[in-house]
């Protein structure tokens, strides 16, 4: 295994759904362009720009063959956020003659919701908002059905960042493509953990995010369709024309470079990382659920990142747990660790209580974590759940028999 | 988000959890809040025969400020009379936990399990004024 980056933390990093941490080979490959090489890949007249745009030209096709897609297909972006905005508006700008319909879901990341939430509110389109089932998927049917003659767009994301469920993107492509709508997807959580290929999976737009693939923060993409259908979109950032038109700004060379490189590790590691991801997460995932009685997992049990593990610890509320286990990094579901104080939209659209979606971690292993983490995870968190359900009065009053749900509680 | 020492100290060192049995008639038990809100904390007291609260129990389901809230709360009531714990605000916990403004409602929680607990054990001492005993 490559060396992980080196840190001062003592901490057990388990949330690499969120951010991962700089591979070390793709620092690397970015130092140079930090440094002597720092010319801006526009100058077309002098060593110094050359030097950027061939490192640019380089990285766009490193990100074209992790996507098994053309290197003119590539437009380099701030990040996913930016790659949403983007494909969602400026796909539904450019086509405004032909209709203003989308469908989406309620489950996307919020760059997909807000923006389509900006077009409805602004009257630029009309969005479907599908439901997800308690696996947190939608089906190719609730899609076909929601299609409408004006439909223009289709955004599905690959994966959800909360519980890992796999969406069925190939077959909603198929659908997208027989009627002539465009499909974006989400695929920030999906690329490097699933095998990823625009044309097998129908893809006319998908967008992507270097940090959460061992790559620097604030850089990303966008794949954009060149043939059948050729995608254009409307710029949301207008200046000198960079990026085929659609995204101008000088191009953010030592973050493009860090994009690439980490794009052709994840092609080159890609077996070696899914069999190191799927046996630390199912080490953890068996030795939380075989200690401890009365956890749901949330999301699909089959069609799941092998990253991924989201779980409910009924009548443990999710922040006093995470009080608990200071030196894991995960993240929660529940409201008390959020800036909203509502609990997950996400484990709430899957039909979860708010009482467990308050009680669920998320716990996500990367290419860093270790057996030896695993386990001091799993023991911290075993440990940590027994003690609060000891002093937990809905552990105790399950115990005694008595159904939570007819209790008369007294909400406030 | 940071807490102060006093709600660790609590949250690591829970003072009091437990319980009481909840049929005798020297015990008041109050349960207060709702799962799906994230907290519930049920709160208990052992009066003496000359009204003095010997011994108090919590369990409580809830964020650490709640369960620091809460286990604070049976060590103030302890020793007290009955009218005397009435008087213990929820102003008082957060002065003392430092608690910030978003984890308020804990301790007012803590209030009303303090208040529920005294409610139910004067009903039982007074049960033809359970409907006006407060």
């Amino acid at each position: 295994m490559t060396s992980a980056p080196s840190t001062n933390n003592k901490h057990i990093y388990l949330d690499y759904n969120a951010t991962t941490p700089l591979d070390p080979r793709v620092l690397d490959a970015m130092m140079p362009y930090l440094r002597e090489n720092f010319g801006n890949a526009a100058s077309r007249s002098h060593s110094f720009g050359w030097a950027a745009e061939e490192a640019v030209k380089i990285a766009r096709q490193q990100v074209a063959d992790l996507l098994g897609a053309s290197d003119k297909e590539i437009i380099f972006t701030s990040g996913a956020t930016e790659s949403d905005n983007l494909a969602i508006k400026g796909a539904v700008e450019m086509l405004a003659k032909k209709g203003k319909h989308i469908i989406t879901c309620v489950t996307e990341h919020k760059a997909v919701l807000d923006s389509c939430k900006y077009l409805e509110t602004n009257g630029l389109a009309d969005v479907t908002w599908l439901e997800v089932g308690k696996n947190g998927l939608v089906t190719p049917e609730q899609v076909a059905e929601a299609i409408r003659d004006d439909t223009v767009l289709i955004t599905i994301m690959m994966a959800n960042n909360e519980i890992g469920s796999i969406h069925p993107i190939k077959e909603i492509g198929a659908i997208a493509h027989e009627k002539g709508i465009w499909f974006h997807t989400d695929a920030t959580q999906g690329i490097a953990k699933l095998p990823f290929d625009v044309n097998d999976l129908n893809v006319d737009m998908a967008s992507m995010s270097a940090h959460k693939i061992y790559g620097p923060k604030g850089v990303g993409a966008l794949y954009v369709r060149r043939r059948k259908p050729r995608v254009r979109l409307s710029p949301q950032m207008h200046g000198g024309g960079h990026e085929r038109g659609m995204r101008s700004g000088t191009l953010n060379v030592p973050g493009i470079v860090g994009l690439g490189a980490a794009c052709k590790i994840a092609k080159d590691d890609f077996d070696k990382d899914q069999a190191h991801y799927k046996a630390l997460r199912d080490r953890l995932e068996q030795k939380i659920r075989g200690a401890l009685d009365h956890v749901e997992l949330n999301g699909d049990d089959e069609q799941r990142l092998v990253t991924t593990f989201n779980i409910s610890f009924a009548y443990v509320e999710g922040e006093s747990l995470i009080m608990g286990i200071p030196e894991i990094a995960v993240s929660s579901g529940s409201a008390c660790t959020s800036a909203s104080l509502e609990p997950s939209y996400v484990l709430r659209a899957l039909g979860v209580g708010d009482d467990l979606a308050h009680s669920s971690i998320r716990f996500s292993v990367g290419r860093f974590t270790t057996e030896a983490e695993v386990d001091a995870a799993a023991d911290t968190v075993i440990k940590t759940v027994r003690k609060l359900r000891d002093m937990s009065p809905l552990y105790e009053m399950a115990q005694e028999g008595i159904d939570l749900s007819s209790v008369n509680w007294d909400a406030h | 988000m940071a807490y102060s020492d006093k709600v660790l100290d609590h949250y690591e060192n829970p003072r009091n959890v437990g319980s009481l049995d909840k049929a005798a008639k020297d015990v008041g038990t109050g349960v207060v809040g709702a799962p799906e809100c994230g907290d519930v904390m049920k709160l208990q007291i052992k009066v003496s025969s000359d009204g003095v609260i010997e011994d108090a129990k919590f369990k409580t389901f809830g964020c650490g400020s709640a369960i620091a809230s809460s286990s604070l709360a049976t060590e103030w009531v302890k020793g007290k009379t009955v009218d005397e714990a009435l008087g213990i605000k929820n102003t008082d916990i957060v002065e003392e936990l430092s608690l910030p403004p978003v984890k308020i409602h804990c301790s007012v929680l803590a209030e009303d399990a303090i208040r529920a607990a005294l409610t139910d054990y004067r009903s039982k001492q007074n049960p033809d004024e359970k409907a006006d005993s407060e």
